[in-house]
């Protein structure tokens, strides 16, 4: 096996699966995937890194399928994909499975999550989520004007620590906290900023236990899968998208790009 | 490692885990989610505190409270709806004139000598009395609602309404076994059908996809909306005093826009019942909280995305229909225009439904736009009935410079109050214009469901429009 420990880092590791999901990857240094909940503002957050002026809308599922668009900062150009708001990634909508899709085949390179600063309970259900499969992830608190006019009070620092990414406050429809977050996202994408996400820690004891059996026995044979406990947990579920794409080798290809990529 | 050995590991690795799932039991899927909460929960309660002691949101919750209410939802709805449409039409009606009169009055006499100083009589004829007319006609009556009502619309949805109108429909489209997300298609609809039908991508069932992409037709689209308070203004309001004309023309036009919601509930309960069979599937609905809307950007947003846009769409259609109308008006066969063959033609078998050739003629004309109708049936109107005194002669799309010339010049083609409700009719169930259909066919990728998605509402519109032609001879 030629194992290269520095392919993880290397900008055009995933370029396969990105072409393959749709993406332009023609002069673009970095993939930037925007998640979150429905209406919390992800096109707006969108609309703002963009440029773009989308119409956004005030109901949830205002953003059907999948809108991209570009901005560069500093050297380096970043593409980003405006992905359709879900409530989790567990059950399967279309929505749900587009968004889990991309973020697992695609490996952005950041995926920001937006979240509604004034629901935020509700919001972390798929912010742990999205961090079970991914390391590389900001969280984008939004709507925290509306969180002040609420008095509802975050302790940023505190959530930074328990969920092990940078958390960026903002209110995008003021655009604040958007200069953080571009300066945030560059970070991480170059590798910067080393996340170390939460894992979800509240399994029974024996479910605790068939994970660890089978992680184990994950990364044996796929050593460097980032996201083996995760992988683990859908098996044990039976889910039967997670079964074909091990039995096919698209885990497999996401892991050590030992196929050649057309360019 | 090999490939080989790498199968032989997945297998293995799958072995494993079907074991430990039979170990671990049932409802591993609801222990993986209530852990997920746990932890939620957990960083939740060390990182959000609330201030005071008033709940979050407590007023958000009263207004629903309010709009939400099995008694007050429906009325606040048609109060809303009424309120904008009586907005659009009284404060449309100035603007619309200053801009017929630039553009049709004072810039059309002078292109036309200008064009007719170096042109063939045919040429100047075809651009400037068919082609620029068309245009300024649309111009001049479309912007003025377009850059009210969409404004007006837009903040509504900003503000955080359309869920609420979602969740006060919700039991209704359920009960006609179609899909609750439905109510937010149908009200995307009410703007454009085009917008409404690829709305329709956030409906996850197939089933329930199709009947909302067909009944999308059944909302009454911006290009229809002038037709309908035209005629509204002109043969409901004209019965009553002028005082009250504005509220009961208002109200016709609020009365047909419901009775399109009734026809999509209707139609989805037959199609949900017969060829597009199955249960409706439960969805949640989160109702957002209520945002201040900021008004300058959304009037800037409301402009560009959807009224230049809209309008720009009915420009590129009516300059070629422009050209049709000043063709068939202009091209004789034994002495009379292709136009007049086909309306006397058309007369007998439309005077069955209420309508009349004219109407017919216009609503073929306009299938590529729906906001060019009016124009075209005046412009008919008159040729048919040989009015002098308006207009500029044989196929000009003219302005007309108040609401009374209007009238005057369609009580001169033969119209009635029954003409004028069943136009209104028509004009709601007629098939979409060719836009949609095209989206229809895109969205659905079957030949099928487009012909029946466009023919369904205007077989449908035909039998509606018998029933009251026939009662009202009966009765009247």
């Amino acid at each position: 096996m030629s194992s290269q420990p520095n392919c993880e880092n290397c900008p055009v590791h995933h370029k396969g699966n990105l072409v393959r999901l749709g993406i332009d990857m023609d002069k673009v240094d970095y993939v930037v995937a925007l998640a979150g909940n429905p209406n919390t503002g992800k096109s707006t957050v969108f609309n703002n890194l963009t440029g773009l002026r989308q119409h956004t809308g005030n109901w949830p599922g205002k953003t059907v399928g999948r809108a991209e668009g570009a901005f560069s900062y500093e050297d380096d150009s970043y593409k980003i994909v405006d992905l359709p708001g879900t409530y989790s990634l567990l059950s399967t909508s279309t929505d749900e499975e587009v968004a889990r899709n991309f973020i697992l085949f695609g490996r952005p390179d950041v995926t920001v999550i937006v979240a509604d600063a004034t629901r935020l309970e509700r919001n972390l259900n798929l912010v742990l989520q999205i961090l079970e499969i991914t390391d590389r992830a900001i969280l984008c608190l939004n709507l925290m004007d509306e969180a002040k006019r609420n008095h509802v009070e975050i302790d940023v620092r505190e959530l930074t620590r328990e969920l092990g990414i940078p958390v960026i406050p903002t209110s995008a429809r003021r655009r604040d906290g958007m200069d953080e977050l571009v300066a945030m996202i560059a970070e991480v994408a170059s590798g910067k900023y080393i996340c170390k996400p939460h894992r979800v820690r509240n399994h029974t004891p024996q479910l605790k236990h068939a994970i660890d059996t089978l992680s184990k026995k994950l990364r044996e044979t796929y050593p460097g899968l980032p996201n083996a406990e995760w992988v683990a947990l859908r098996l044990l579920e039976g889910d039967q998208s997670i079964i074909e794409a091990l039995q096919n080798g698209i885990l497999d290809g996401l892991v050590e790009n030992e196929t050649p990529i057309a360019i | 490692m090999t490939e080989q050995n790498k199968s032989k590991n997945t297998e293995e690795i799958l072995g494993i885990a079907n074991n430990l799932k039979w170990e671990l039991g049932m409802g591993i899927h609801d222990k993986i989610v209530s852990s997920l909460y746990a932890d939620a929960a957990q960083i939740a309660r060390k990182t959000v505190s609330i201030e005071g002691d008033k709940p979050a949101f407590s007023l958000d919750r009263k207004i629903d409270k309010i709009v939400t209410s099995r008694w007050s939802g429906f009325p606040i709805m048609f109060v809303l709806l009424a309120v904008v449409f009586w907005v659009t039409i009284s404060g449309a009606n100035y603007p619309s004139g200053l801009l017929a009169s630039l553009l049709v009055d004072t810039l059309h006499p002078i292109l036309k000598s200008g064009a007719d100083s170096f042109m063939p009589w045919w040429l100047s004829g075809l651009l400037i009395d068919g082609a620029y007319l068309a245009m300024a006609w649309v111009i001049s009556v479309m912007l003025p609602p377009m850059a009210i009502f969409f404004p007006l619309f837009t903040l509504l949805e900003d503000l955080g309404y359309l869920p609420r109108v979602a969740f006060n429909m919700d039991s209704l489209f359920r009960k006609a076994g179609a899909h609750g997300k439905q109510a937010l298609t149908m009200s995307m609809g009410f703007g454009c059908n085009a917008a409404g039908v690829i709305a329709a991508r956030v409906i996850d069932s197939p089933r329930e996809r199709l009947i909302a992409i067909i009944t999308n037709n059944f909302s009454l689209c911006n290009g229809r909306w002038p037709t309908q308070i035209l005629i509204a203004t002109i043969f409901i309001g004209g019965m009553v005093s002028p005082f009250w004309a504005g509220l009961v023309s208002t109200g016709a036009v609020v009365g047909v826009a419901v009775l399109g919601i009734a026809f999509s509930l209707i139609v989805s309960w037959v199609l949900s019942r017969s060829v597009l069979k199955g249960e409706a599937s439960t969805f949640s609905l989160e109702l957002p909280p209520y945002r201040p809307p900021r008004v300058l950007q959304t009037l800037y947003t409301s402009l560009i995305d959807r009224t230049l846009f809209v309008l720009w769409r009915a420009v590129v259609f009516a300059v070629p229909a422009g050209m049709v109308i000043w063709l068939v008006s202009n091209i004789h066969i034994g002495g009379v225009s292709l136009a007049e063959h086909f309306i006397d033609w058309s007369n007998p078998f439309a005077v069955v439904f209420g309508l009349n050739g004219v109407i017919l003629l216009a609503y073929i004309i306009a299938i590529p736009a729906n906001e060019i109708v009016i124009p075209t049936i005046l412009m008919l109107t008159v040729l048919v009935t040989g009015m002098s005194g308006v207009g500029e002669g044989s196929g000009v799309m003219f302005e007309l410079d108040s609401i009374t010339s209007t009238e005057n010049i369609l009580r001169a083609g033969g119209w009635t109050l029954l003409t004028g409700i069943n136009l209104m009719l028509f004009s709601l169930l007629h098939n979409p214009c060719s836009t949609t259909i095209y989206t229809i066919y895109k969205e659905t990728k079957s030949a099928k469901w487009t012909l029946i998605a466009t023919l369904l509402p205007i077989v449908l519109g035909f039998v509606v429009c018998f029933f009251t032609a026939q009662l009202w001879y009966l009765f009247a």
